[in-house]
């Protein structure tokens, strides 16, 4: 049914009227629910297979949980994305071309979220990797270039390294479905072959998520886009690749695979400390939070470390949770800099006095980024240290708690130079209010899930569950 | 063979990775290009040797005997597909960027580090 979806989206790709990718992010943001409902109420399997071959052989979509939930996620913001984009998007840039890139982009990552194939997996990630490559470049102005190039060199060798891995295991198991891959490698222990797969499909899918030690070319990249898609990339991109390892680690070589733990704590644990200290140093905003975005991926690999369904569990709350609070920070930086003409902390200010509502909105996704409380990001924290302490990791935790008070010190000081500080001599333009709307929507989700923790939660638990389960 | 083909992907992607370690960009490119390759050759190795039954035939059903596995060879072509397409778009970067600022040094980039000078006023999004 959302292989339908995506497909469709394909097509309208031509459509560039801004009208269109409304009506269809809407469609998309529509169908998600419905998937997510079917998907949870049904059971897991929903496989549609194009092309007329046999389940495992041709091309094949299904909405297992933590992909269908996170499409509804994606189509959420994607559509939050339009709404804001409505202002911040010129038509100079609608006529190079930015909703048909949208728009691909956007079928790329739910593609990836929905694939039952591994080979498909590395295909969408091309696709997303191409379709993001077009909107940093869009203004082709030099620092675009320099981001650009940075992002294609990495993503091309990440890709190549996935697909290194794909061979191998290829190789090895005969298959590349990832029910039966799972049935395969579930039974017998690593093996040479199967270790050197893994490492390489780890490190490779680790360089397209930001994992710390292949992290560089994430904040200049993302600082170069236009910043609706800086705000979808930090959305969706590093989360597709996320999403990629958690299927990988968890389903695909199954939680018993203890092999690969070690190393991926200890990158989860580098990735917090370094990326929320680098976001200090930082006075331009789209760096600092692309740093931030960095260290959000940390939290999440932290949990999936654990190798327990707590830890899984806890890697798909946090994910659905920090989806939402990226894209709307960027957003909040765009309506900064749309009101102040500045991308640096140091020539902001005033947002507090000009636009009020603003201030508020831009304080929820500031929050929930630092774990306060009655917001999403506090469960999601709560979740993943709870996880560490359990899973015999307390230095991990401690590293959590360590990177979320970093966190707080850095969201602390640029909410106030944004909107406490006074800008002298200047005039604060009001924020347009399809920006506002779009922010409100996904401060709104913050909120939500916030509030009512234990929807997510349920379906967190389930999705865990289902990833267990694969190989069974 | 299979030995041969190993260390053929084997030499290929240590060229690769030599050139992409290079500053110049285009050998970057040209690296990235022949990585790619030698990936290929690995896909091609991992369908190509021995009898295994291909997960294409089911039980009951006529096998392909000692055929090459079909499947690999698919995931070959789309992944040269998809790899030319990567070159091209980023050939066509690294010429814009050539363009712009006439130089293909890969330190030249460094200029999307620096961060905005707040005194100059960046053109507005519309």
């Amino acid at each position: 049914m959302l292989g339908a979806g995506v497909a469709a989206l394909l097509r309208r790709r031509a459509g560039v009227a801004e009208a269109v990718s409304l009506v269809v992010h809407g469609i998309v943001l529509v169908g998600a629910m419905m998937l997510l409902g079917r998907a949870t109420q049904d059971g897991p399997l929903a496989l549609t297979v194009f092309g007329g071959w046999p389940a495992a052989i041709g091309v094949g979509f299904s909405a297992r949980l933590p992909g269908a939930g996170l499409v509804l996620v994606s189509a959420l913001i994607a559509f939050a994305g339009a709404v804001f984009g409505h202002a911040a998007i010129g038509p100079r840039r609608r006529r190079a071309g930015y909703d048909a890139l949208m728009l691909a982009l956007l079928a790329a990552v739910n593609g990836a979220f929905l694939t039952t194939d591994l080979f498909n997996l590395y295909v969408w990630f091309e696709l997303a990797l191409l379709a993001a490559l077009g909107l940093v470049t869009l203004d082709r102005r030099q620092a675009q270039i320099g981001g650009a190039i940075r992002y294609a060199a990495f993503g091309m060798l990440g890709a190549t390294a996935i697909l290194a891995g794909i061979a191998l295991i290829y190789g090895v198991t005969g298959t590349l479905d990832l029910v039966t891959l799972a049935r395969v490698l579930g039974d017998e222990g690593p093996s040479v072959a199967t270790a050197t797969a893994a490492a390489l499909l780890v490190g490779g899918l680790a360089l397209k998520s930001g994992l710390v030690p292949f992290h560089v070319w994430l904040p200049s990249s993302y600082a170069a886009a236009p910043l609706p898609a800086a705000a979808v990339f930090a959305g969706l991109l590093t989360k597709m690749g996320f999403y990629a390892l958690l299927v990988v680690v968890a389903g695909v070589f199954g939680l018993g695979a203890t092999f690969l733990t070690p190393a991926l704590r200890v990158i989860a644990a580098a990735t917090m400390l370094l990326c929320a200290l680098s976001a200090l140093a930082q006075t331009d905003m789209r760096r600092l939070i692309g740093y931030h975005v960095v260290a959000q991926v940390g939290y999440m690999a932290a949990g999936l470390s654990m190798a327990t369904p707590a830890g899984v569990d806890a890697a798909v709350f946090y994910m659905v949770h920090s989806m939402i609070v990226q894209a709307n920070l960027f957003f909040g930086l765009g309506a900064i800099h749309r009101a102040t003409g500045s991308w640096n902390l140091r020539g902001t200010g005033g947002m507090i006095r000009s636009n009020p509502l603003f201030a508020f909105l831009f304080a929820v996704p500031m929050l929930s980024l630092a774990g306060i409380p009655p917001l999403s990001g506090f469960w999601a924290k709560l979740l993943v240290v709870r996880a560490a302490f359990a899973g015999g990791a307390a230095w991990l935790a401690v590293a959590a708690l360590v990177a979320a008070l970093l966190t707080i010190v850095s969201v602390a000081s640029l909410w106030s130079e944004a909107c406490w500080k006074s800008l002298k001599g200047r005039r604060v333009r009001r924020v347009p209010w399809s920006m506002l709307a779009g922010m409100a929507i996904l401060s709104g989700a913050t909120l939500a899930i916030g509030l009512l923790p234990e929807r997510v939660a349920i379906v967190a638990k389930l999705s865990a569950a289902a990833l267990a389960r694969m190989g069974s | 063979m299979t030995i041969l083909y190993a260390f053929c992907a084997a030499a290929i992607m240590g060229a690769a990775l030599y050139m992409i370690l290079s500053r110049n960009l285009v050998r970057i490119l040209l690296g990235l290009a022949l990585l790619s390759t030698g990936v290929n050759v690995m896909l091609f190795v991992a369908g190509d040797f021995g009898s295994r039954q291909p997960p294409l035939i089911r039980a009951g059903e006529k096998a392909l005997g000692e055929a090459a596995d079909p499947l690999a060879q698919a995931l070959i072509l789309t992944a040269i597909v998809i790899g030319f397409a990567l070159t091209v778009v980023l050939a066509t970067i690294v010429v814009t960027g050539w363009r712009s600022s006439g130089s293909l040094d890969a330190r030249d980039l460094d200029a999307a580090e620096q961060p905005d000078d707040p005194e100059i006023r960046e053109p507005h999004a519309d």
